[in-house]
């Protein structure tokens, strides 16, 4: 199964190789990875998906936590929560095309960020479903170009 | 107090208690080498290779229970580190490993023996740092030396810059270390306790299997109380050897690959297993689905990791082995439910069954009349110790000689290269060993292949006076992978036979020691005594039965009852 994991680290030089370096040391699948700063600036955040079943994801994250630099991990699919991924998708878009391409990120509530002649460089945010969507349905105007984040994760507020 | 990083670096060490280091100097390190020269209570020890550095700080560490400390220089002596770092990992010995480094300048330029050690070490230290910052220095070694010694011990490396050491830094008394991210869980948690305690009561046929963890955390008395008080038979794995009186009516002997035929028996059957800082490696579980499939599986573990890694565990328990089996005695001295003499009642089949198995097929070998047996050296070894040597040892078939049949009472008196079988480690874990315990008898089981690995140490062992005994088991063989090709590749000896063998009684004679030899069972015992009595390094080279085997002998992969035996 597909497991988004969030891991709180402390922010030092060497610590995404201890990671990254424990996942191929002990042949973990890593899908995905995305790091970056967290409010306090000696912590940063990494959110990873990953595969597999349940006794290997129990691998994972307690083999993660034996990181000393490790502070905190969270295993998201166990928790209420919201995920998203960017991509950034170089389009053809010509003087036939470009009122459909419009059209379509319009739809998918994505934004143009860069026009030339001859194509457009649309944004996009989403989940992992809305993303494929959006490359299916381009893919036939034509994409050159496709750069994409990994998942990026956050819980949702508990209700009551 | 301002001073120069060497200084403050001598002064950290001093004040973590340490006596002795094993190192080698050279430039990245020469300024520390300085300063250990004012120091009056660190004895430097200085080896041939550094690899033996690493494994004498290993064997110190082990006998002393506390942490080795090992100093080499930059570059070559960082990476010939390396496989000693690795065997320390695997048996979480606690150790702390200082490296020189070019100048913080100079790092990532390729310069002269720069080797990115840290990143090299990553994967087999439980943690490692380049201390980039003077200000780190200090608060870095403390830190090393606390993670080494806590939670589930392991080596620790930190990289010097010789700027850094060079640079003036701040001494200040030392605080209780504390650690956002590092919190190990000693206490055991009591629901856990008492589910365990509940499962053990019931149990008809439970089995106590023992590891490294009880040594490292000094639960051998702990582990022996519950044993006792539950008429629990123990068996142990190479690591745990000594955790449990090896002569005790209740001892099984080892399990695994080379266990006792009683021992496998008696987990591929027992209704309750109680792991103690074990790890259900491949060498003790053979074939994991046959691994004790009718039990029910507690497992007491300082690293949460450990538990349910390789076998699915029923009832674990992340604590320190001696506070969750003190926890335990003392569930039992409460518990109304608990009576020791119905417990012997409600095991006495179980023992009886295990009698039965051990009479069938006991630890033994044929005896010869000509040809000196490996075992029988190992017998008389423990006769003439009275059992009471440290015994370290090589890798290969004298590594499995000494354990089955040097019966350890105590712990700390077994060093052995368990999770990695380093060729190479017994002599200089004996020196290391020696230097922890003077008055002691040490002696590294040897073979003859793996000792020619760091055979140079028996200059240093002469340049301290150490009066290491070193055993070769000598059968011109690769001995252990020579019985693999015997039993499974149809005989084809394929490059294990030794062509070229030194003279190892002229060898020891050339670095100023005493060579014996023995060539008939005869001479076993008073080659034994001879070696015994000289003040002087000893090498005994006895040549033994050439094809002897060592047996039982699980074939991996197989399942722990299809033993081949004797
Ligand atoms: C450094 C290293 N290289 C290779 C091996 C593989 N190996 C395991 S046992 C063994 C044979 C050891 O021969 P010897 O020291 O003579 O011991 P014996 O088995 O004959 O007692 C070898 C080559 C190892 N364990 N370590
Ligand atoms: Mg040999």
């Amino acid at each position: 199964m597909r497991h988004t994991i969030s891991v709180l680290l402390q922010n030092k030089p060497g610590v995404l190789s201890r990671v990254t370096g424990l996942f191929s040391g002990r042949g973990f699948n890593i899908d995905s990875l995305s790091v970056g700063e967290t409010l306090d600036k000696e912590t940063s955040c990494l959110t990873l998906e990953t595969h597999g079943d349940d006794s290997i994801i129990e691998q994972i994250t307690k083999q993660l936590h034996k990181l000393i630099d490790v502070i905190k991990v969270t295993d998201m699919s166990e928790h209420d929560h919201v995920e998203r991924e960017m991509v950034l998708i170089r389009v053809k878009a010509e003087a036939h095309t470009r009122a459909e391409v419009l059209r379509i990120v319009d739809i998918f509530r994505g934004k143009v960020v860069d026009v030339g002649p001859k194509s457009y460089v649309v944004e996009l945010t989403g989940d992992k479903n809305k993303i494929q969507a959006v490359i299916d349905i381009l893919r036939p105007i034509g994409i050159q170009e496709i750069v994409r984040t990994g998942t990026i994760a956050i819980t949702r507020a508990k209700k009551s | 107090m301002k001073m120069k990083g060497a200084q403050a670096f001598v002064k950290c060490l001093e004040e973590q208690g340490v006596e002795v280091i094993f190192g080698f100097p050279g430039g990245a390190v020469i300024d520390l080498y300085d300063e250990l020269m004012r120091t009056k209570t660190i004895k430097h020890v200085l080896v041939r290779h550094e690899q033996a550095a690493i494994h004498a700080a290993d064997a110190y560490g082990r006998v002393k229970g506390d942490v080795g400390v090992a100093l080499v220089t930059s570059g070559p002596g960082a990476t010939n580190t390396v496989t000693g770092i690795a065997s320390a990992y695997c048996d979480s010995i606690p150790m702390v490993v200082f490296t020189g480094q070019v100048p913080t300048m100079l790092i990532g330029n390729d310069a002269f023996q720069e080797v990115d050690i840290v990143g090299i070490t990553r994967p087999v230290t439980k943690h490692n740092y380049l201390v980039k910052n003077a200000e780190d220095l200090v608060p870095t070694i403390r830190e090393a030396f606390h993670l080494a010694r806590t939670g589930r011990p392991g080596p620790v490396l930190v990289d010097l810059p010789k700027d850094v050491v060079n640079a003036m830094v701040k001494f200040e008394e030392a605080e209780p270390i504390r650690m956002r991210t590092y919190r190990p869980t000693y206490e055991p948690h009591p629901g856990q306790i008492e589910k365990a305690c509940q499962a053990i009561l019931k149990a008809a046929r439970p089995v106590l299997y023992a590891g490294g963890g009880v040594i490292h955390s000094n639960a051998n008395e702990e582990l022996t109380e519950l044993a006792k008080k539950l008429d629990i038979p123990v068996t142990m794995t190479l690591m745990g050897l000594g955790g449990f009186p090896g002569t005790d009516p209740l001892s099984m002997g080892m399990l695994g690959m080379h266990g006792t035929y009683f021992a496998n028996m008696a987990v591929a059957n027992c209704d309750v297993l109680i792991a103690v800082g074990a790890r259900f490696d491949d060498r003790v579980t053979g074939r994991i689905d046959a691994f004790a499939p009718h039990a029910k599986i507690i497992h007491i573990d300082i690293d949460p990791s450990s538990i349910s890694k390789n076998v699915k565990v029923d009832i674990p328990i992340v604590a320190d082995c001696k506070h969750a089996l003190t926890a335990m005695n003392a569930w039992f001295d409460r518990a109304k439910e608990f009576d020791k003499k119905q417990a012997k009642e409600q095991h006495k089949a179980w023992h009886k069954q295990i009698a039965e198995w051990r009479k069938k097929h006991p630890l033994g070998y044929v005896e010869e009349k000509n040809v000196i047996k490996p075992q029988f050296v190992v017998q008389k070894l423990h006769e003439l110790t009275k059992g009471e040597a440290i015994i370290s040892t090589e890798v290969g078939q004298n590594q499995m000689w000494a354990a089955q049949f040097y019966h350890f009472n105590k712990p700390r008196a077994f060093l052995t290269s368990g999770g990695l079988g380093v060729m190479g480690y017994g002599f200089p874990a004996a020196i290391g060993a020696q230097m922890a315990a003077p008055d002691r008898i040490v002696i590294d089981v040897a073979g003859d292949g793996s000792i020619q690995m760091n055979i140079q140490e028996l200059a240093t062992a002469r340049q301290y006076g150490c009066p290491v005994k070193i055993a070769i088991l000598n059968n011109n063989y690769l001995g252990m992978v020579r019985q693999w090709q015997e039993l499974f590749y149809d005989k084809r000896y394929s490059h294990t036979t030794l062509d070229v063998a030194p003279d190892f009684v002229a060898l020891a004679k050339a670095y100023g020691a005493v060579g014996l030899r023995a060539t008939k069972p005869s001479e076993v015992e008073p080659v034994i005594k001879e070696a015994l009595k000289t003040k002087n390094t000893v090498i005994m080279d006895f040549v033994i039965s050439r094809e002897e085997g060592v047996y039982p002998m699980v074939p991996a992969g197989k399942a722990t009852t299809e033993m081949l035996l004797v």
